[in-house]
């Protein structure tokens, strides 16, 4: 299952590493960045439990950009 | 401007300000004489306050063992542009690199608008129309098929569908790129991303969101940046061999020539070195080159999104701006899809007056070619002159015209009727007319030719396009008519979809033969051919708002269905594929020039900065013009109005 959410980040060399840190998460198969739109495209597992993924995500990516932001529904 | 974007432009000026003040203190001799710690403490000030993140984000850097950013080169090279003494150098380095980081974030965020608006189209509610008569807020999502959904003046409709009740008149442009509103009633087919402008609509949901066209296009838009091309990878992979190599450089740039003036007996000049290798790291920043590519290509797509071309990210601009072949569709994409009367053939009497007997033979008929043959007479019906209309099913329709015995149709008609053709039918679509039992003539029907065909062609012509091929499923006779009229190269008749696919392919092997790089384009309307849109290197989808299948099928959509839109497409690529190559060249030669004059100590740290910063404004500016797409071609219409 693949889902978008929108997200914050100042520059594109950290949307760069959000996404690679996204990709790290237990849970995710892959995912993409999108600096220009703002969006990051997430495919995850199967059978994961999509909101307890995207909170770990959303922590893998504070942890390499502080002013960063993941919106979840 | 951004709450964030007002913020950094007030730390920027004060900053300035307070620097101003320093270097006036400084030179009136007010600071030497408060005290040996007043300078650097007085300078320390506008430094702190505009570079106060950067050096916290370089700090974090070196924590996660993973230091090597522009934050991390630019709080080395002013550290050590104040170690050594230089105060108003550090703190003016740390204000240009700040104005230019917030000249990025202004140009991204004014490109980013573009892409947006296209994002307005998602319906965010649908009303449901519950059997009590109520209705029911619910996402788009959740109506089924079958379902009937009431849309109020204001809204977008959310789901497509039939209009069950109610007239309106609903904005189309988004979609359709039509700039003249739809006219719905009772019967009209409306689609999900319509605007509803004046009043209330039942609407019977046809299909559910996921295959709305409007789902789509979303899904198009908002996956385009995605998909990098080769350029925008190179700048990634780049940018990270690209820091530290230049690090290790600055390192030896410091180390290396002090070190060997003490082997051989000179002076080492430790601070010269030091300054210079400084400098160098400043030069080397390469936020010139990490933005300005992405930021081009981004802002191609949204300017053409804006024109109504909407762009399946990078990868497309890339192989779009190195089309040299154009397969093209007929119906639908060079014709109208809609019959005409092309000739007439009178026996015996003259074209007025075979006209006028086969309008009035067919003057109730509903098939396609009566509608046809109707408006090629052009003038009222008179009823009262039609007696004993008889429809042949599948066959014609006899009736008295005048009292004289008219049939009008096929071949089997006649034949059936006992008239003798003069000559058998060649494939085209014809009407035979016979009058009182004698061959009366024929008319031919061909679809007609859309007035923007030719000027469509000679666009691609203009725009480089070498090979020009019209594929098609109709007869040979009437295709090789439209090809010729048109001036395409090649005419390819009598296609079933899987021959289309192989006349693609073997375009494109042609192609690969003559080893040229070019790449081969299909224009279809998406009705039947989502597996060629995908074997072309570039597939357009024009007009193909109504069907997913073709949008997902093709890398270029075309929100209406005006064939000069594909030379237009062609002509943006190539104009932002320039722009790329352009601030690839500027940022590589002007950083390696001033790298040079950094090391052999002929550029200060001003220079550098000040070059560093000109070269990203610049590259920058430059990657914006790929916005405007009504500069690649003036006849391009851009209805939508320019975002200010």
């Amino acid at each position: 299952m693949t889902k978008t959410y929108k997200i914050e980040v100042d520059c594109a060399h950290c949307a760069a590493e959000m996404e690679q840190a996204a990709k790290k998460t237990e849970g995710v198969r892959d995912a993409v960045v999108s600096f220009m739109t703002l969006r990051m495209t997430v495919e995850f597992e199967d059978g994961a439990d999509e909101a307890a993924v995207m909170k770990r995500v959303r922590k893998s990516c504070r942890r390499v950009d502080d002013d960063c932001e993941v919106y979840l529904p | 401007m951004t709450r964030k974007q007002r913020r950094n432009l007030l730390r920027i000026l004060l900053s300035l300000c307070l620097l101003a003040v320093c270097v006036t203190l400084d030179r009136t001799g007010l600071l030497a004489r408060a005290g040996r710690a007043a300078t650097p403490l007085a300078y320390l000030v506008p430094y702190l306050v505009v570079g106060w993140d950067v050096l916290r984000r370089a700090v974090r850097g070196i924590v996660r063992l993973r230091p090597f950013d522009e934050n991390f080169l630019m709080a080395v090279a002013t550290v050590g542009a104040l170690a050594l003494g230089e105060y108003a150098e550090a703190a003016a380095v740390m204000i240009f690199y700040q104005t230019g980081e917030w000249f990025q974030s202004w140009a991204i965020g004014r490109s980013r608008r573009n892409i947006a608006a296209l994002m307005d189209l998602r319906p965010q509610v649908a009303r449901r129309l519950l059997p009590g008569g109520e209705e029911e807020e619910v996402a788009p999502e959740e109506v089924a098929p079958g379902e009937t959904i009431v849309v109020r003046p204001g809204d977008k409709v959310p789901l497509d569908g039939i209009v069950e009740s109610g007239t309106s008149t609903l904005d189309t442009s988004a979609l359709t790129g039509e700039s003249l509103p739809l006219e719905a009633g009772v019967g009209t087919e409306v689609m999900g991303g319509f605007v509803n402008l004046t009043g209330t609509l039942a609407v019977r949901v046809t299909k559910p969101f996921g295959q709305s066209a409007v789902a789509a296009i979303l899904e198009l838009v908002e996956n385009a940046a995605a998909r990098k091309s080769k350029h925008e990878n190179f700048v990634t992979s780049f940018a990270r061999v690209y820091t530290p190599v230049v690090c290790g450089a600055a390192l030896a740039l410091a180390l290396l020539p002090p070190l060997v003036s003490l082997t051989l007996g000179a002076a080492p000049l430790w601070q010269t070195w030091l300054y210079r290798a400084l400098t160098f790291l400043v030069i080397s920043c390469p936020c010139a080159l990490v933005i300005s590519i992405p930021l081009s290509f981004f802002a191609a797509l949204g300017g053409a999104g804006r024109a109504g071309i909407l762009i399946k990210g990078s990868v497309c601009v890339e192989a779009l701006s190195r089309v040299r072949c154009v397969a093209m569709d007929k119906t639908g994409t060079v014709t109208a899809g809609a019959f005409a009367v092309t000739e007439i053939e009178p026996y015996g009497m003259d074209e007025r007056r075979l006209l006028m007997l086969c309008a009035h033979a067919e003057c109730d008929s509903t098939h396609p070619l009566a509608l046809c043959a109707r408006a090629a007479w052009g003038e009222p019906i008179d009823r009262s002159r039609v007696t004993d209309v008889r429809e042949h099913g599948g066959h014609g329709v006899t009736a008295r015209v005048d009292g004289l015995a008219v049939a009008v149709g096929n071949a089997a008609l006649m034949r059936q009727l006992g008239v003798e053709l003069p000559r058998p039918d060649d494939g085209a679509t014809v009407m035979h007319a016979a009058a009182d039992g004698v061959y009366a003539g024929r008319l031919t029907f061909a679809d007609s030719v859309k007035a923007e065909a030719a000027p469509a062609l000679s666009d691609l012509r203009r725009a480089g396009v070498r090979r020009l091929v019209l594929l098609t499923g109709d007869g040979e006779g009437a295709a090789r008519q439209v090809g010729e009229a048109l001036g395409f190269d090649e005419v390819r008749a009598g296609l079933l979809p899987g021959d289309k696919v192989r006349a693609v392919e073997e375009m494109i092997a042609r192609e690969e033969a003559a080893g040229s790089r070019g790449q081969v384009a299909f224009v279809g309307d998406g009705i039947n051919d989502a597996p060629v849109l995908t074997r072309a290197d570039v597939g357009f989808a024009m007009g193909a708002v109504g069907s997913d299948a073709a949008i997902e099928a093709a890398d270029v959509v075309l929100t209406n269905d005006d064939p000069r839109r594909v030379a237009v497409s062609i002509l943006l690529a190539r104009k932002c594929m320039r722009i790329v190559r352009e601030n690839i060249a500027l940022a590589l030669v002007v950083k390696a020039l001033c790298l040079a004059l950094g090391a052999a100590g002929a550029a200060g740290m001003w220079y550098a900065v000040i070059a560093d910063v000109g070269v990203m404004v610049a590259a920058v500016l430059n990657a914006l013009r790929a916005l405007r797409v009504r500069a690649v071609c003036p006849s391009a219409k851009t209805d939508r109005k320019e975002t200010t």
